[in-house]
C-alpha cells in the first residue's frame, strides 16, 4: 500500500510510538506567537525547566496585538521578547519587522517541503501549501515543542480534493475554499487531513495556495496540503538555492514526497470550479456560504481587508485594481491591514497603498488585531463586518458582531457601494 | 488526577466553539484563574444564561464538533477553573480534544443517539454525575434513578489524564 505525503512526512520524523496510533514525530519547526505562547513559558520557568530544544528551529513574533494597547498585551510581548532574548532565538519579529505570522514566516523561507511544524495557532494548517505537515496546537503541546521537539499526532488520514477547471476572472482561491467548506461542513475533515490536488491547485500562486490550505481548519482539518512543484521552488528559491545544483534537481527530490499512486484516501472528491462564482459567508459557521449574487444589498458598516488569508501580496493588488478611482461608501469605514512589512512596502513601491488611502481607507500596521476582535478593527455591538478573514463566529470581530467572509475583491467592491455586490472584476 | 464527578451543564448546540467558550479580547490574561467569570460569556443558547448556569457544575454534555475554531488552550483553562474537568459530547474538534488531554482533562465521545437520548431524558434536570476511568463508565442519576453508560478513550489519553498533563511524560520520556 502507498503512502500519502502526509504519511511520507510522519515516517520520516517518526520518533516513538508509544501507543497505538500515537505518533510522537521531530519537529522541523516551532513557531510563537504572543498569546499563546507566554503562559508555555511561564509554566515551563515554575516547573524549573527554562530550556529550549533548537533555538534556531523556533520563530517567534508578536502579531496578534502590536503594537500593544494596554499594559497587558504589553506584558505579552515582554515576556515574548525577554524569552527570545535569553534563549538566542534569532529570529524574532518584533514590531518594525513583524507581520501576521503565517505570512511573515513562509515568506521568510522558514516553511520547506517535507517540514514538520506546529505553532500554537489553529491557522498554522496554511504552511501545508509548501509540501509541509503543519498543525495548530494548544499551549501544552506548544510548551513540549518548544522544550523537546516533539509533538504526537495520529497516523494521518487523508481526504483528496481534485480541484479541475480554470477560474473564471474574478473569482479567486478565497471562492473556491469557502465553496469547499460549504461542501465538507465545519466538521467534514475533523482528525483528516485535506490534500488539493488538480489542475486548479497547480495553476495556483503559493499566495492562492496559502489562501487554499488557511483555511482547512474551518472544516476540521487537521492541516491541508498542496504537492510541491516548480512554484513551491521558485517562491523558495532565495533560500534553498545552496542545497540543490538547480532548480530542476529541487523539484525533482521534493517530488518524491508527492502521495503514491495507490495510496488510500479516506474519500476522493473531484470538483469543476469553472462556473464557480464569488462566494460569501452568511450566519455564524464558516459552511454557511452563498453566491455574492444571492447577497447582494447587504449592508455593512466595515471592510476589513487582511490577515493570514487574504492580505498578501497578490490580495492587494486585486483589491486596488477595483478601488482604483474610486471612494469608499459614505456609509462604511475601511481597513487595510498589509499581513507583512515586505507586502506593506511592495505596496508601497506599487503605487497600492496610495489608491487605498485615495480611495478612504485606513491603512494600519500588519497585525491579526481585527480578525478575532481583539484590536485594530473591533467592531460594536450589532454591526456588520465585510472581511478577507477566515471565520465568521458570533461576535468573532466584537461582541455582538456580524462578520461576512468573502475575497479581496468582493471586500473592495462593497466598499465603495456599501453593500455586499460582485466587484467589476467578474463578469 | 483531576476529579470527575458532580453535576451536569447540559449546552444543547452542535458547534460550540472556542471563541464562544472563552471570547478573544479575554486572551490577554496570562493566568489561567484570570479566565474564570469570561467562560461562556458569547454563548448565545436557548435558556442558558452563564451568569446562573455554570456556578456548581462538574461536566458538560453537549452535541457535534464541540471545541471548533481556534487553536487557544484557554478554553480547557477557562472551562477548569470553573470546576468543569470534563466534556461529554457527540464529536470534538481535533485541537480541543488534545489541549483537554493534555491538560489532564477529559474529552469523552459518546453515540449521537446516546447524546439525544440523554437531552431527552434530563431536559430541565439537573442531574448527577461520575465519570470512572478505571472502569470507562459514566454514572448518572436523578430522581433517584441511575444508569450506566460505557465510553472509549485510548490508552494513551487515560496516561495523560492519569499523569496530570503531557509535558512531565514527554520531558521524562524524550
Amino acid at each position: 500500500m502507498g503512502k500519502t505525503i502526509a504519511q511520507k512526512i510522519i515516517k520520516q520524523h517518526l520518533k516513538d510510538q508509544p501507543f497505538e496510533d500515537v505518533n510522537v514525530i521531530n519537529l522541523d519547526g516551532v513557531f510563537c506567537h504572543e498569546i499563546t505562547t507566554p503562559i508555555a513559558i511561564m509554566d515551563l520557568v515554575s516547573r524549573g525547566k527554562d530550556r529550549v530544544f533548537d533555538p534556531t528551529k523556533i520563530k517567534a513574533v508578536i502579531d496578534h496585538v502590536t503594537p500593544a494597547k494596554d499594559s497587558k498585551t504589553a506584558e505579552q510581548g515582554k515576556i515574548l521578547r525577554e524569552w527570545a532574548r535569553r534563549h538566542g532565538i534569532k529570529d524574532f519579529f518584533d514590531i518594525g519587522r513583524n507581520g501576521v505570522c503565517h505570512a511573515l514566516f513562509p515568506e521568510k523561507g522558514f516553511v520547506r517541503p517535507g517540514y514538520t511544524i506546529i505553532m500554537g495557532d489553529s491557522h498554522t494548517c496554511t504552511y501545508g501549501a509548501f509540501g509541509a505537515f503543519a498543525a495548530g496546537v494548544g499551549t501544552t503541546d506548544l510548551e513540549v515543542g518548544i522544550l523537546k521537539g516533539v509533538c504526537t499526532f495520529k497516523t494521518p488520514k487523508t481526504i483528496k480534493l481534485v480541484l479541475n477547471g480554470k477560474l473564471k476572472p474574478g473569482v479567486y482561491a478565497k471562492d473556491v475554499i469557502l465553496n469547499i467548506v460549504s461542501r465538507i461542513g465545519v466538521a467534514g475533515a475533523t482528525n483528516v487531513i485535506i490534500e488539493y490536488t488538480g489542475e486548479l491547485v497547480d495553476q495556483m500562486s503559493m499566495e492562492a495556495r496559502m489562501t487554499l490550505c488557511n483555511m482547512a481548519i474551518e472544516a476540521g482539518g487537521t492541516s491541508g496540503i498542496c504537492y510541491p512543484d516548480a512554484v513551491t521552488v521558485d517562491y523558495l528559491w532565495e533560500y534553498i538555492k545552496d542545497d540543490f545544483k538547480s532548480r530542476e534537481e529541487a523539484i525533482a527530490e521534493y517530488s518524491k514526497l508527492i502521495s503514491d499512486d495507490d495510496a488510500e484516501y479516506e474519500a476522493v472528491y473531484e470538483y469543476d470550479f469553472s462556473d464557480l462564482t464569488p462566494q460569501v459567508s452568511y450566519g455564524f459557521k464558516p459552511d454557511l456560504i452563498k453566491p455574492v449574487s444571492e447577497m447582494e444589498g447587504t449592508p455593512v458598516d466595515q471592510i476589513y481587508i487582511g490577515s493570514c488569508t487574504n492580505g498578501r501580496i497578490e490580495d492587494l493588488r486585486v483589491a486596488a485594481e477595483v478601488l482604483k478611482g474610486n471612494k469608499i461608501s459614505d456609509n462604511v469605514r475601511a481597513i487595510l491591514s498589509p499581513s507583512t512589512p515586505q507586502i506593506y512596502s511592495k505596496a508601497l513601491d506599487e503605487g497600492i497603498i496610495k489608491i487605498f488611502m485615495d480611495a478612504g481607507f485606513c491603512v494600519s500596521n500588519p497585525t491579526c488585531g481585527a480578525c478575532l476582535g481583539m484590536s485594530n478593527g473591533v467592531l460594536a455591538n450589532g454591526e456588520v463586518c465585510a472581511s478577507t478573514t477566515n471565520r465568521n463566529f458570533f461576535g468573532r470581530m466584537g461582541k455582538g458582531g456580524t462578520v461576512h467572509l468573502m475575497s479581496p475583491a468582493t471586500a473592495a467592491a462593497t466598499a465603495i457601494k456599501g453593500k455586499i455586490t460582485n466587484s467589476k472584476l467578474f463578469k | 488526577m483531576k476529579t470527575f464527578k458532580g453535576k451536569v451543564l447540559f449546552l444543547d448546540r452542535s458547534d460550540i466553539n472556542t471563541d464562544e467558550i472563552i471570547p478573544a479580547r479575554y486572551l490577554t490574561e496570562i493566568t489561567k484563574e484570570a479566565l474564570k467569570p469570561y467562560l461562556l460569556e458569547d454563548l448565545e443558547l436557548e435558556g442558558f444564561s452563564a451568569e446562573n448556569d455554570i456556578k456548581d457544575k462538574s461536566v458538560i454534555i453537549s452535541r457535534d464538533n464541540f471545541g471548533c475554531g481556534s487553536s487557544r488552550e484557554h478554553a480547557p483553562w477557562a472551562l477548569e477553573v470553573n470546576g468543569l474537568n470534563a466534556v461529554i459530547a457527540s464529536g470534538f474538534a481535533r485541537i480541543f480534544r488534545q489541549n483537554m488531554f493534555n491538560c489532564g482533562m477529559l474529552a469523552i465521545e459518546l453515540d449521537e443517539k446516546i447524546i439525544d437520548d440523554l437531552f431527552k431524558k434530563y431536559a430541565g434536570k439537573i442531574p448527577d454525575i461520575e465519570i470512572d476511568i478505571e472502569k470507562s463508565e459514566i454514572i448518572i442519576s436523578a430522581d433517584g434513578m441511575t444508569e450506566r453508560i460505557q465510553f472509549n478513550i485510548s490508552e494513551y489519553d487515560k496516561v495523560l489524564v492519569k499523569s496530570n498533563g503531557w509535558v512531565e511524560y514527554a520531558d521524562s520520556s524524550y
